[in-house]
Formats: C-alpha cells, structure tokens, sequence
C-alpha cells in the first residue's frame, strides 16, 4: 500500500496557562501512538519545528482577549480541516471571564503602570463566539484520556464518546459516595459536564464545576438547595459558580441571580 | 473512620465471559445502490456459510462498522432469498456516512434479525394498504415481495407512496414495474415537485381518501416519520379503517436489540422486543404523544 | 442457578463463630463482599474479617441527606441500605463485552472472555434480594441471556438478612419486598441483640446447608425465633415512607399530560443520581472504539441513564429532550410500565432514590402528588386530538 500522508496535528494557545497542552504532553505512552499516527505540526510547547498549514487537525486552547487574538484565530480557522477547542478557556472564557463581570479598565488601570499600553478587548470570549468549532472538549484542564478520544475519533471518523450528562453519572459509576448528600457539602457536580471521573467527590470535596455546564443543568434548583437546606450564602453561591466557567451561559446567568441578593 | 481507597471505575483488560449475544457476524458486501443523493442500499452475504440472513418483512438488523459503531437498520430485501441481507439506510452519522463508502468486498458486521414483523400471515384475503414516506418505504419493501409473491392470498394491494421530490424517491425502477402490473395499485405522490414530474403533488395522506380499497375488509402497514404517521392513521380512521387494522414501524433509539439496554422504551413497550411493528390500538394511548 | 428449597428449621450462630462463616465462604473460593464503611458511608466492598463491618453504627436518612451515627451497641446490620447496590457486582458498571482485530476477511475475535468472580454476597436485605431478582428478570429471563450476569448471578452465594429497623426513606412494606427476606437467598440471618449477641439463621439451599454444616450451630428455640420475628415485625412498622400501590399503573399512564409533572422538572437536575443508586435501574450503553491505530476494535457496555438527552437518541434528535418528559419517563417506567414488560413493579421500596437525590426528590411524596391531583380519565388520545 502507498504510504498515506499521516494527518497534521497543529496546537495553538491563546489566554490560558498552557495546562491543557501539558495533558497532551501528559499522555506519555498515548503521545507515542499519537505520533505514530499523525504528524504534529506546529506546537511550541513541545517541539520548535514548525510546519506550514493547512492542518488536518488544530487543537486551540485559550480564549479571545486580545484584537490580535481574535485576527490570529480567524487565520488558524482557514488554515484547519477540523478545529477543536480544549479547555475551559477555549470553551468558556476561563478564568480570565471574570473580567466579564467588571470594568477591565478599571483592572489594567489598577495592575500596570502604563494602561495606555494595554491593548485588551472588554470580554474574555470562547473561540465558538469568533469561528466554527468543530468540537469542543471541555476541562479545566481537560482529560487527557478524552482528548486521546477526540484524536482517535477523528482519525477514524466516528464520533467521540464524550459524555455531555452530569459528574454524577461517574462518580456513582466509580462508587464515591455524594459529598453534598452524606456531607452536606456544596457541589457543582449535578450540573457539571462528566469527564473529569469526580476527581473531587471522590477525595470528599465538592465540584468546582471544571467541565463547565451539562447538557440540561438546572442551575436555579441546585443553588436553591444549597441555599435553602446547606444553609449557603448568596455570597457563596456566586463565588462557587464564578471560577473557570464563569463565562459559560449556565453558570453566568445563575451567578447574576445572586448579585444583588444579600443574606 | 478514615478515607480508604479511593475505588476508581474499574475498566477492566480483558473481555467478559460470554456474550455471543453482542458478537455481530461477518457480512460481506456484495453490492451497493445509490438511491438518491443521501440515501443507498447495501446487499450483503454472510461471510461463513454457517451463518444466514432468514427474516420476516418489518425486522431489522444491527449493522456494525468495525471500531465505529453500530446501528439499526430495517431489512428491506426480499425474505425468500435470505442469503441476500439488504438494507437501505440514509448517511446521517458517523456510521451511515461510512456505511455509504463501502465497496464491493468489504466486510460489516451483522447482528440480528431483531423485532416484530407485519403480521402478512394474518393478513390473507384482505385488502391491503401500505402507505409509506421517504426512506419508509424501506422496511415496507420485503412485504411488498412476498406479498406479490403470494398475490393470490390476498385481495386489493395498495402502495401509498410519499417523498419529498421525485429525486428523493426510493426503488424507482422496482415502483414502476410494480406499477405496470395489473394487480397492484400503485400511488406515488412527492411533497414538491422537479423536473419533468407530472404526477401527483401533495402529502401521502392526501393520497388515503382516494384510494381503491374496502375498509372494512382493509389492513394499513404504515412506516414513515412519525407526523406522517399520525396523519395517516387519522385518514384512514375517517374511511372506516380502525386503529385494529392499521399496523406502523416506529424508531427508537437502539443499542442491545435484546430488550435488555433500555434504550428502545416507549410506554408500556420495548420497542426492540414488542416492536418495531405495533397494532395501532396496542399503542394509541403513547403513540405521538409529546417526548414520550 | 441451584435451587433454593427453604427448610422449616432454624438455627443460631453465635457472633462469635460469625467468622467461620467468613472463612468457609473464603475456603469454597468466594469472595466475601459485605457492608463497610468508606468515606463516612456504608458501602459494599470485600472483606475478610467480621470486624470491617460497621459495628454499632447505623445510618438516619432522610431526602437529599445521609449520615452515619453510633447506635450504642455493637449489632453487625444495624443500618439499612447506603449508596451501593449488588447490581455493581452482578452487573458491574462498565465491563468490556469484546475485542476484535482487523484481518483481511474483516475482523476476528481476540482475547476471550474469562469466568466471571465467584462473590459471596453478606448482608442482602429483603428489597436488595427482591431488585436481584428483577435484574434476573430482565437479563436471564428473555429470549437472550447476559451470559456475564448468569454466571456472577448463578456463582453468587447470598447471605441475606432481615432488618431490624427501618429507615425515613424505606418503605419496602408497602410493595411486599419486605422487611423480611422471601425465597432466593443461601442463607438468611436475624440479628439478635438480647442476650448473647447471635444470629437466628435460615437456610434457602443446598449449598447453604453444606456452609453451615461446616460452622458451630444449633437449633433455635421457640423463645429465639419468636424474638427474630418480633424483631422484623417492629421494622416493618418503622417505614419512614409508604407508597399506595393500588392502581398505581393507570394513573401513571393516564395522567401522563398532567402538568404536575412540569412541577417535577423545576426541582429535578436530571443528574441521573436516581437511577445509578437503584438497585433494579438496567440500562445499558454500548460503545465501540478502536485503539488510535485503528487495527483493534472494543465493544464496551457502560451503565447509562435515561435522565441523559443521549439515551433517547434517534435520526432527528432526542426525543426526550426535557427534564420533564426524562422524569416522567424514569417514574413511570419504573412504577408503570416495568409491570407491562416483566410483570412487576420496577421500584422495591429501598429509598436509595429519595436519600440519594441531590435535592431530596421523593419519589413516594411524587406519586402521592399526581394521586391527589389525579385527573381521573384518560387525556384524548394524540391522534383524536388532532381532528
């Protein structure tokens, strides 16, 4: 058989803290194969030799903060076959959308010595919101065994077997006990996105929510237990949904119900 | 009382004991039809002569691509020529795509027949009624064979036929030699018509009123998506045709075909075991309800 | 499976030679899985000695709480049930069904499948024995066998017991599955506290006669089985919650359009907690893959859930997209239509989904809702509607 050109694997970075490419990097005996079956283009966090597109494959991790972020994402769209955004960044804005919720000059003009110099948009925005994402894969940082997923998936043109229901569905399948039900501990985990196999739950702390929203959550149900029966102050209840999914609509919106609300 | 062990989901190395049930058997392909733009046929041969394809019309089949994934696809050749499995099927996912680059020689995997089938035994010394919409007629298509071969046992045969245009129609060569035989009655309709279409222009249930049959003495087989569906069984309700006499194919999500997985529930049913053809009455309490 | 003839006779083992009971289980190459606390939670897991059991705690539950607490004694199965079910060991969460390679001729089969563990299962309380004999129902009992099931199911050896006291959620009173054990165990235990701490025992089979052979045993006394009795006669009037059973199918099915079920949806997180804590919940996913090489293909079949869009799947989307439609779709299923499809009832009245729901839905306090607010008659049927 004529040796196939192996398909070109292109990692990208914006806003972010480069923890999602070390979960690629984390594969260790996964990245052997990987390599064995695509051939990686362009990332710097791994190797300096860069080959030109077009890319089969650009994995984007980071979100848009920046007028030349969101020209450089558009010219990585024409250059990618299939283009998947990993992280909570990508997905959701990050951390960094908690901006979103401020005045950012107010931020620069408090930080640096010279805001003038600061060249920064107002939002921290998922890559969705500037060109079409063929996929996103969620995670602050995201799973290394479901970004292997989303690889394989690809190069064989199925469907990746990413759960979108809640951290629930794994933590009873591994059989950690409910941190919120046994320990009246506030957890994000009925309304967060599987895939992080309740890495919380399991060592008995509550979800952070990493994986940004689930398909259906009930967002407004959850908080009212917490604080209705946990005894949670609204206070809290805004903090626990503002961290790396801030952004995302679900957790954004519920959080803004409890802006104004005081105990 | 400390943290013990954390137990993580145990993805075990090895194989379960057993499990023939899930193993699908090898196919190989031995023709493939484009129908219209979407939409193609397979013809398939078991690989090892110890397997067959024997089915009843209105049963389907899991077809598995290898690594990709499986899915159900209703037989639609003919049930006295078992060694010949055929499906047609629309390239929707990840499979069906697949499914439509397949080449003569290939090799799928099949698991099956599963389900319930149109009751044709039943059925001797009526009229018989199919109505069928789009990709519908597929699963329509093996009772049609056995019912032209074994016309004499049968009264009137009506085949109601909608698509969305003519292009989009299925077996066209097969419709108009059935439509040249004098003893079945064949009525083709397309929602928009193209081209150099001269025949009808309208909803399939448009076509029910008209059509040459006795109700009271008459048999619906109906398949096609579910508002199709319901207007029709409406239609024939008014010509006196009760939901006793009218038989549908329904789809549900599928992924055992052994009425273990759960995934097929509809009401009171398992669609995989009690279906995928129902009696009307035996559902009509669920059937077109909302989500359900 | 062996047949389990129950004997009329009783017997008492001692506390103290509880662990012979361990061991002969142990030297017949089982493996002793039994209550045990993890995370301040009673779960189920292995054990070898009678000692990781909770001894002197018991659990008080209520909707959306659990929580340990000592009892002030030292009783083995002073609780009832937590998070776990025998379904994890009888029908393990994700197993891999087969692995496949990829040859000229398509693919062939590697790697068979090996016999499934041999579990003794210590501790199966009356509604867990009840829910192991609907799993039975829907994966031995169909024209096809789960062969893995039939084989962990007919190794399995069941140490049941009666309980001696019922929680704020149980009510498996009200649906017959209990409090006391019925046929299909191995051997059944009564926990006697006065006195001499020891164990009113029966036996349900064969091979539970040949264990307890092997263990220092005598028969019991009028005096012990009347206390046993009397023990599990004050756990069935404990039930925490009861649920009216009494054409409990119809008025599911006819108040499928009732809009109590969009006051379900408020409150539900469709996180599917319910149905991974039921110990009768079956369903299944199916997911094939391949390495990334593409040369090997696995077939997986993993726990899923009909509170996820997923499960109802079809060519033109989901079909049960609301929360509401997926509530409705669990309770009636369970309740409604499992009757229609094997002949019972799907719910065996453990209260697992009630404590173990995040936000405390109660499914007895569901059902007594949509009773009191039944509308009585049938809505139009879809089709009628439509004219």
């Amino acid at each position: 058989m004529a040796t196939k050109r192996k398909p070109r694997l292109a990692v990208w970075k914006f806003a972010s803290c480069d923890g999602c490419q070390l979960s690629l990097l984390d594969c260790e005996d996964e990245l052997l194969a990987v390599t064995g079956q695509v051939e990686i283009a362009y990332f710097l966090e791994a190797s300096r030799a860069v080959l030109e597109g077009p890319y089969d494959v650009s994995l984007v991790e980071g979100s848009i903060t920046t007028p030349g972020d969101a020209e450089r994402i558009r010219e990585i769209r024409e250059a990618s076959k299939f283009l998947v955004a990993i992280g909570a960044c990508a997905t959701a804005g990050g951390i960094q959308a908690l901006r979103n919720f401020a005045d950012v000059r107010e931020f620069t003009a408090a930080v640096y010595a010279h805001p003038e110099y600061i060249d920064t948009l107002k939002r921290s925005s998922p890559i969705a919101e500037h060109v079409f994402v063929d996929f996103e894969l969620r995670g602050c940082p995201i799973n290394k065994y479901q970004l292997v997923e989303v690889i394989s998936a690809y190069l064989h043109g199925r469907k990746p077997n990413i759960p979108t229901y809640s951290v629930c569905m794994e933590c009873k399948l591994r059989g950690a006990p409910c941190v919120m039900v046994a320990a009246g501990i506030a957890c994000l985990g009925p309304v967060t996105q599987a895939g992080c196999q309740a890495l919380c739950p399991a060592y008995g702390r509550g979800c952070f929510g990493c994986y940004g929203p689930m398909e259906t959550p009930n967002t407004a149900a959850l908080t009212a237990w917490w604080r209705d029966q946990l005894g949670m102050a609204p206070a809290a209840i805004q903090r626990a949904l503002r961290t790396y999914n801030a952004g995302s609509e679900a957790f954004r919106k519920e959080s803004e119900a409890y802006e104004h609300a005081h105990d | 009382m400390m943290q013990t062990a954390l137990r993580t989901l145990q993805r075990p190395s090895t194989p379960v004991y057993g499990s023939s049930a899930c193993k699908p058997y090898r196919c190989r392909v031995t023709r493939r039809v484009q129908e219209n733009d979407d939409t193609f046929t397979v013809e398939l041969t078991p690989v090892s002569a110890r397997q067959h394809g024997a089915f009843t019309p209105g049963q389907f089949n899991m077809l598995y691509i290898f690594g990709l994934g499986e899915i159900p696809i209703s037989i639609s050749g003919d049930p006295a020529d078992p060694d010949r499995l055929v499906h047609t099927t629309r390239a929707v996912g990840a499979v069906t795509r697949r499914m439509a680059t397949l080449h003569e020689g290939d090799v799928i995997g099949v698991r099956g027949p599963f389900g319930t089938h149109w009751p044709l035994e039943d059925l001797k010394g009526k009229d018989i009624v199919i109505v069928a919409g789009g990709i519908g007629l597929a699963p329509l298509r093996p009772a049609l064979y056995q019912l032209v071969a074994n016309r004499g046992d049968y009264e009137r045969v009506v085949l109601l036929y909608g698509a969305r245009t003519p292009e989009d129609m299925l077996y066209r060569a097969e419709l108009e030699r059935w439509r040249a035989r004098f003893d079945l009655e064949v009525y083709v309709t397309v929602d928009r018509a193209t081209g150099d279409w001269h025949g009808n222009v309208g909803l399939v249930t448009a076509l029910i009123p008209r059509a040459p049959f006795e109700p009271r003495n008459a048999a619906a087989l109906l398949c096609g998506p579910e508002v199709m569906m319901r207007y029709a069984v409406q239609a024939l309700q008014k010509r006196g045709v009760g939901a006793a006499q009218t038989w549908l194919s329904l789809e549900r999500n599928m992924k055992c075909g052994m009425a273990m997985c759960g995934h097929c529930q509809f009401g009171p049913h398992i669609v995989c075991r009690d279906g995928p053809v129902f009696r009307m009455d035996r559902i009509q309490r669920f059937f077109g309800r909302w989500e359900v | 499976m062996t047949e389990h003839e129950p004997h009329d006779r009783l017997y008492v083992l001692d506390r103290t030679d509880l662990q012979q009971l361990f061991d002969a289980l142990r030297t017949r190459g089982y493996t002793v899985i039994a209550p045990q606390i993890e995370n301040n939670v009673i779960i189920y897991g292995a054990v070898d000695r009678v000692e990781e059991l909770p001894i002197g705690w018991t659990d008080v539950q209520a909707g959306g709480s659990y929580r340990l607490a000592r009892r002030g004694d030292d009783a083995l199965f002073g609780y009832t049930v937590g998070p776990h079910s025998w379904k994890r060991f009888l029908s393990p969460p994700l197993r891999m069904l087969w692995r496949a390679r990829k040859t000229a001729d398509g693919f062939e089969f590697i790697d068979d499948g090996s016999p499934p563990p041999r579990y003794a299962l210590v501790g199966v309380r009356a509604c867990e024995l009840a829910a192991i004999q609907r799993l039975d129902d829907i994966y031995t009992r169909g024209a096809v066998i789960d062969d893995d099931y039939q084989a962990r199911r007919g190794a399995a050896f069941i140490v049941a017991v009666n309980c001696g006291q019922a929680g704020a959620t149980c009510f498996c009173a009200s649906l017959g599955t209990g409090p006391s054990v019925g046929p299909g165990y191995d051997l059944a235990l009564t926990e006697l506290m006065e006195g001499e701490h020891r164990f009113v025992v029966a036996v349900g089979s064969e091979r539970g006669a040949e264990v307890l052979a092997e263990l220092p045993h005598r028969a019991a006394s009028e005096g012990e089985i009347e206390l046993a009795e009397a023990i599990v006669a004050q756990a069935a009037s404990q039930m925490g919650r009861t649920l009216e059973t009494a054409g409990l199918q119809e008025l599911l099915y006819r108040n499928v359009e009732h809009p109590y079920w969009d006051a379900v949806a408020e409150r539900c997180l469709t996180c599917g907690n319910c149905t991974l804590v039921c110990p009768t919940c079956f369903c299944f996913t199916i997911e094939d893959t391949t390495d990334l090489t593409g040369q090997i293909a696995e077939r997986w079949r993993r726990t899923d859930s009909c509170f996820s869009t997923a499960f109802s799947f079809i060519s033109s989307g989901s079909i049960r997209t609301s929360a509401k439609a997926r509530y409705r779709q669990w309770l009636t299923h369970k309740l409604a239509g499992w009757q229609d499809q094997f002949g019972n009832i799907g719910c065996v009245g453990c209260g697992r989904c009630i404590t173990w729901c995040p936000v405390g839905i109660d499914l007895t306090a569901e059902v007594a809702a949509l009773r009191a607010e039944d509308v009585g008659q049938p809505p139009a049927e879809p089709i009628l509607e439509m004219a």
